[in-house]
C-alpha cells in the first residue's frame, strides 16, 4: 500500500463532514486572510477541497496541502456563517493532526511543546526567570501599553510585546479553594498561560469580580495550559497530556461551573476538550465532557447565573470612550457578545463606542502571528484602523491573546489607545 | 515554449508571486458551485493589473492555452471550471472601483469588484445598484456580467444586463475593445457590450464595466401572504401584476421549503401552507402605501388565508431572513444540493410547481421549490447525496426533464446561472441547431485558436 493511500485512509474518517460542503463559496466574504490575499488555498472551501483532494487521492502532496492548512487563523469566521454548517475548525483541526501525526512535528515544536508546555511545572519555572533577562534584550516602548520591542536585531522582528508580568498570577493569586457567597455557587477559575503570566491584572479583576458577587472560587495549583498551541500544530499527544494534567486538578462535582477570562481557553475548554479527548480513559472522558459542559466565559456566567441585573446606569458627564473588539473566540465560537457589553455598560466611567466591524478577526490567529507574522500584522492593521476611527481612549475585549496582537499594533503606530480586558473595565466600578 | 518557459514568462508578466503552479494551489482552481467533476488547469494567473492582465491573455493566445477566467468562483454551471492543462486567470486583484459619478449616475468598475462592494460604495453616495444574486456577498461583478446574474430585485428593476451601459474588454491578441458609454444614450457602433453580457467568457475578457447607477427608492413595504393552495399564490401573483402594481420583490415558497425553513430558523413560519409569497413594494412613500393596501386586498381576494404586513424594519427583516435562510436550510439536510433555474413565463408557474411535485415523487428524490415567482424564476433545489450512485442518476433524469418541461411551456433553459458546462447538451432543444452554427461561427471570429473558455454555452 502506497504511503498516500494509508493517508487517504487516515483521512476516510473527516468524509462525512467534509462532504457536507457544496463549494458555494459563501466563507470568501468572512474570511480575514482571504480578504487579504483573495487566494483560494487561503480560504475554507479551498482546504476543504485540498483535504478532499487528499482524502481521494487526486492529491500525492500531503506536504502542500498542510502548508495551506496552516495558513489559517483558525478564527472560525467560516464556521460561524456557513450556510451548510460545515463543522469546519472540527475537520480543520483533526486534519492537522492526521498530517502532523503522517508527517511527523517540526523539531522546534516537538521540542517546545513536549518538553516544555507538557510539563507545567517547568514551564511555570522558566517563565518566572524570563522577566530578569528580558531587560537586557528588549527595551520599552511605550508605557501606557506596557510593551516593549527588540534592542537588538532578534527572532520576534519588529514586534512590540508586552512585557512579561514581574509577578505571574498564580504567585499573586495562590490556590484557593473558597465556599459560595451570597450568590449560592461555586466556581472553578481557569486563568490560561496568557493571564497567568503577561495580564495577571485581568485574572485579579476576575478574581476580585467573583468575589464582588459572593461566588466561591476554587483554583487548583499549577494548571497546565489548555492546550490550544498543540492543537493547532496537531500535535495531540500533548495535547492529551496537557488535558489528563488538568483533568486530575479539576473535579466537577466540586463546583457549579468553570469560568475563564480567556475567549481562547473557554472555547477550546468548552469544544475541543470533548471533541479532542477520544484518546483518554472512559473516566477521563467523562469528565472532560462535564467540565466542558460546565466551562463559560466570566461575563456569559455573570449574566446567565443572574448576578448581574438591572437597568446599566447612563454614562457620567465625563465619561471616556470606550471602544469593543468582540474576539473570534466568544462571539463566533461561543456566540458571546451582549455579556461583555453589559457588564462595560455598568462602568458610568466610560461610553461605549462600537467600532465598525467589531467582530472582523485582529489577526494573531496564536501561532498563525509567529509564521506569518506579515498576513497577521496585515489584518490587524484594519483593527488598528478600526480603533483609532471610533475615537476611543480604550479598547476593550475578552481574551489576552486579541490583548496582545491590538497592543502591539497601537503600539507601533504610536496611538495612544490603552487596551483593556472588560474585567478590568467592569471591576473599577466594584 | 517549454512548460518551465512558459511558467517564468508568466511570472514575468503578472509577477513571480502571482503565479500558481503547486499541484495543491491548482486543485482550489478546479471547481466552482456548480456540482460537476472538478478539472485543474495546467496554471493559475492572478493579475494585478489590467496591463498584466493584457499581456496574460496575449500569452495564452500565442501559445495557444485555452483560459478560463474566475472570479470567486461561485458559479452555478461550472463556467468556472477550466480545460485540462489550461490557465485559470483569477480576478480577485483587479477590484477597484475606479469611479462612482454621482451627477451621472454610474459607476466604473474593474472585474473583480465584489458586488456587495459596489452596493454599498453606491449606497453611501446615495445611490442604488439593484441586481441582487443569492451570492451577491462574495461573488464578482466581472462574473455578474459575464452570467447575466438576476436575483430578488429582478421583477421590477430588472437583471445585470439592464444596468451595464458599456465596457472595455480585452480580445484574444489583448488589444482593449472599448463598447457602449457614460451616457444614457449610446447609438455608436456595434452594441457590443449586449454581446459580451451573458457571454461565460468565451469572447473576449472584461478590463472595466461601466455600469448604471439609480437613485434607491424612498420607502419600502413587505408583507407575508399564506395560501392553502399553489395555485391561489400563484394567481395572486398575476392578479398583482394585473392591478398594474410591479412588487421590488415577489417571492414564492413551497411547503417543504416552508417546513425545513421553520425547522432551521424557527421564524415562525406557518408550516400547514401550501405556499407563502414574500412581497415588498418600494419608491414614494405614499405610492408604496397605496400598493401595499391594494397588494393585501389582492392576497385576500385570491383566497390568501392570512396576510401579515412587515409592521415596523425589525419584521421587515425578520420575513427576508425567512427566505434567505431557504438555501441553508436545503442544504443541511443533505450533502448535495442542485439549485435549478429553469424558467418560464410568470402565468407558467402554476403549472411549473404542480410538475415539480409530481417529479419529485415519481422520481423518489426530495425538492424544495422557491425563488422568484414574479419573474418566473423559480428555484427547484434538489437535495440528496452525490455518494448514492443510483439516486444521482434519478436526480439529473429528474433535472433533464426539468428542462423538457420549462421549454414545453415557453421558458428558458436558464434564469440567472447560465449554461456552463452543465447545460450545453440541451441548448439545440431551445435554440434549435442553426442557432448553435451561427453562435460558434460567431466565436470562432472573436476567437479563432478557441482559446477563451472553451466547451462552454455552445460546446467545443
Amino acid at each position: 500500500m502506497s504511503s498516500v493511500t494509508q493517508l487517504a485512509r487516515l483521512l476516510a474518517e473527516l468524509d462525512e463532514q467534509l462532504i457536507a460542503c457544496m463549494r458555494c463559496g459563501f466563507c470568501q466574504s468572512v474570511c480575514p486572510l482571504y480578504g487579504e490575499t483573495g487566494r483560494e488555498a487561503d480560504v475554507a472551501r479551498g482546504k476543504l477541497a485540498l483535504l478532499d483532494g487528499l482524502a481521494h487521492e487526486l492529491l500525492s502532496d500531503p506536504h502542500g496541502v498542510q502548508e495551506r492548512l496552516e495558513r489559517c487563523l483558525l478564527c472560525g469566521s467560516c464556521a460561524a456563517n456557513c450556510p451548510s454548517g460545515v463543522k469546519v475548525l472540527d475537520i480543520f483541526l483533526k486534519a492537522r493532526a492526521i498530517l502532523s501525526g503522517y508527517l511527523g512535528l517540526p523539531p522546534a515544536k516537538k521540542l517546545l511543546f513536549r518538553q516544555v508546555l507538557a510539563r507545567p511545572a517547568l514551564f511555570n519555572k522558566l517563565m518566572s526567570l524570563a522577566p530578569r533577562f528580558e531587560g537586557l534584550l528588549t527595551k520599552p516602548v511605550d508605557s501606557l501599553l506596557d510593551t516593549s520591542c527588540a534592542r537588538f536585531t532578534s527572532p520576534l522582528g519588529q514586534r512590540h510585546f508586552k512585557r512579561l508580568a514581574r509577578v505571574p498570577l498564580h504567585r499573586l493569586e495562590p490556590p484557593r479553594a473558597t465556599p459560595a457567597g451570597a450568590s449560592g455557587l461555586r466556581v472553578a477559575f481557569f486563568a490560561g498561560c496568557l493571564i497567568d503570566k503577561l495580564y495577571p491584572g485581568v485574572g485579579r479583576a476576575a478574581l476580585k469580580t467573583l468575589e464582588h458577587h459572593g461566588v466561591g472560587v476554587e483554583m487548583p495549583a499549577q494548571e497546565a495550559c489548555c492546550g490550544i498551541p498543540a492543537l493547532s500544530a496537531g500535535d495531540t499527544a500533548t495535547f492529551s497530556k496537557l488535558l489528563g494534567h488538568n483533568l486530575a486538578r479539576l473535579d466537577p462535582a466540586k463546583f457549579d461551573y468553570m469560568v475563564t477570562a480567556c475567549a481562547t481557553c473557554a472555547s477550546t475548554i468548552h469544544k475541543l476538550w470533548p471533541l479532542m479527548c477520544g484518546s483518554l480513559t472512559p473516566q477521563a472522558q467523562e469528565r472532560a465532557k462535564a467540565l466542558a459542559a460546565k466551562t463559560r466565559d466570566v461575563s456569559q456566567f455573570l449574566v446567565e447565573a443572574g448576578l448581574v441585573i438591572g437597568q446599566a446606569p447612563a454614562p457620567g458627564p465625563d465619561a471616556k470612550p470606550l471602544t469593543y473588539h468582540d474576539p473570534c473566540h466568544l462571539k463566533k465560537s461561543l456566540g458571546v457578545a451582549a455579556a461583555p457589553r453589559r457588564l462595560m455598560a455598568a462602568n458610568p466611567a466610560w461610553r461605549l463606542q462600537e467600532m465598525i466591524e467589531s467582530d472582523w478577526c485582529c489577526g494573531l490567529g496564536g501561532s498563525f502571528s509567529l509564521e506569518h507574522y506579515d498576513l497577521s500584522q496585515q489584518i490587524g492593521g484594519h483593527k488598528l484602523e478600526h480603533i483609532v476611527a471610533s475615537g476611543a481612549a480604550a479598547v476593550a475585549t475578552g481574551c489576552p491573546a486579541c490583548m496582545l496582537q491590538i497592543s502591539d499594533q497601537l503600539s507601533q503606530a504610536g496611538r495612544h489607545v490603552a487596551v483593556k480586558h472588560y474585567l478590568e473595565i467592569y471591576a473599577e466600578t466594584l | 515554449m517549454s512548460t518551465a518557459a512558459l511558467y517564468k514568462e508568466f511570472q514575468r508578466l503578472a509577477g513571480p508571486e502571482n503565479v500558481f503552479s503547486d499541484a495543491s494551489d491548482l486543485l482550489t482552481y478546479s471547481y466552482d458551485a456548480a456540482l460537476l467533476p472538478s478539472q485543474p488547469p495546467g496554471l493559475a494567473v492572478r493579475p494585478t493589473t489590467l496591463e498584466a492582465l493584457g499581456r496574460v491573455i496575449r500569452l495564452c493566445n500565442q501559445e495557444g492555452l485555452p483560459l478560463t477566467v474566475r472570479g470567486a468562483g461561485t458559479n452555478l454551471s461550472g463556467g468556472t471550471i477550466p480545460a485540462q492543462e489550461g490557465v485559470v486567470v483569477v480576478t480577485t486583484a483587479l477590484n477597484r472601483i475606479v469611479e462612482i459619478n454621482q451627477e451621472d449616475l454610474y459607476a466604473v468598475v474593474e472585474p473583480g469588484v465584489i458586488n456587495a462592494r459596489l452596493f454599498a460604495a453606491a449606497q453611501k453616495q446615495g445611490l442604488f445598484y439593484p441586481p441582487d444574486p443569492g451570492s451577491m456577498a462574495v461573488s464578482t461583478l466581472g462574473g455578474n456580467v459575464a452570467e447575466n446574474s438576476g436575483g430578488l430585485r429582478g421583477l421590477k428593476y430588472g437583471v445585470t444586463r439592464d444596468y451595464v451601459m458599456g465596457m472595455s474588454f480585452f480580445d484574444t491578441d489583448g488589444q482593449l475593445i472599448k463598447t457602449g458609454s457614460r451616457t444614457v444614450k449610446c447609438a455608436t457602433a456595434y452594441n457590443l457590450a449586449g454581446l459580451m453580457v451573458g457571454s461565460e467568457g468565451t469572447l473576449g475578457v472584461f478590463a472595466q464595466i461601466i455600469l448604471k447607477l439609480i437613485p434607491p427608492p424612498a420607502a419600502s413595504r413587505a408583507m407575508l401572504a399564506v395560501f392553502d393552495r399553489v395555485q391561489a399564490a400563484s394567481e395572486t401573483v398575476s392578479a398583482i401584476i394585473a392591478a398594474r402594481i410591479v412588487p421590488a420583490t415577489l417571492e414564492f415558497m413551497d411547503n417543504f421549503t416552508i417546513r425545513t425553513v421553520e425547522d432551521f430558523s424557527g421564524a415562525g413560519l406557518p408550516t400547514e401552507a401550501a405556499a407563502l409569497l414574500l412581497i415588498e413594494v418600494d419608491g414614494h412613500p405614499a405610492q408604496v402605501a397605496e400598493e401595499a393596501e391594494k397588494v393585501q386586498e389582492i392576497c385576500r381576494a385570491q383566497g390568501a388565508t392570512q396576510v401579515r404586513p412587515a409592521a415596523d424594519a425589525a419584521e421587515k427583516e425578520r420575513i427576508w431572513t425567512a427566505r434567505r435562510a431557504a438555501i441553508p436550510a436545503l442544504a443541511r439536510l443533505k450533502p448535495s444540493v442542485v439549485l435549478e433555474d429553469a424558467t418560464v413565463p410568470r402565468s407558467k408557474v402554476p403549472e411549473l410547481v404542480r410538475f415539480i411535485t409530481d417529479l419529485a415523487r415519481r422520481y423518489d428524490i426530495t425538492i424544495g421549490t422557491f425563488g422568484h415567482a414574479g419573474d418566473g424564476n423559480l428555484h427547484p433545489t434538489i437535495v440528496f447525496d452525490k455518494r448514492d450512485i443510483a439516486q444521482e442518476k434519478r436526480v439529473r433524469q429528474a433535472v433533464e426533464e426539468l428542462f423538457d418541461k420549462a421549454l414545453a411551456l415557453g421558458g428558458t433553459l436558464s434564469g440567472e446561472h447560465g449554461l456552463g458546462l452543465s447545460k450545453t447538451r440541451f441548448l439545440a432543444k431551445e435554440v434549435g441547431e442553426a442557432t448553435i452554427a451561427w453562435s460558434r461561427r460567431l466565436k470562432r471570429a472573436m476567437d479563432p485558436k478557441g482559446i477563451l473558455n472553451p466547451g462552454k454555452i455552445v460546446g467545443a
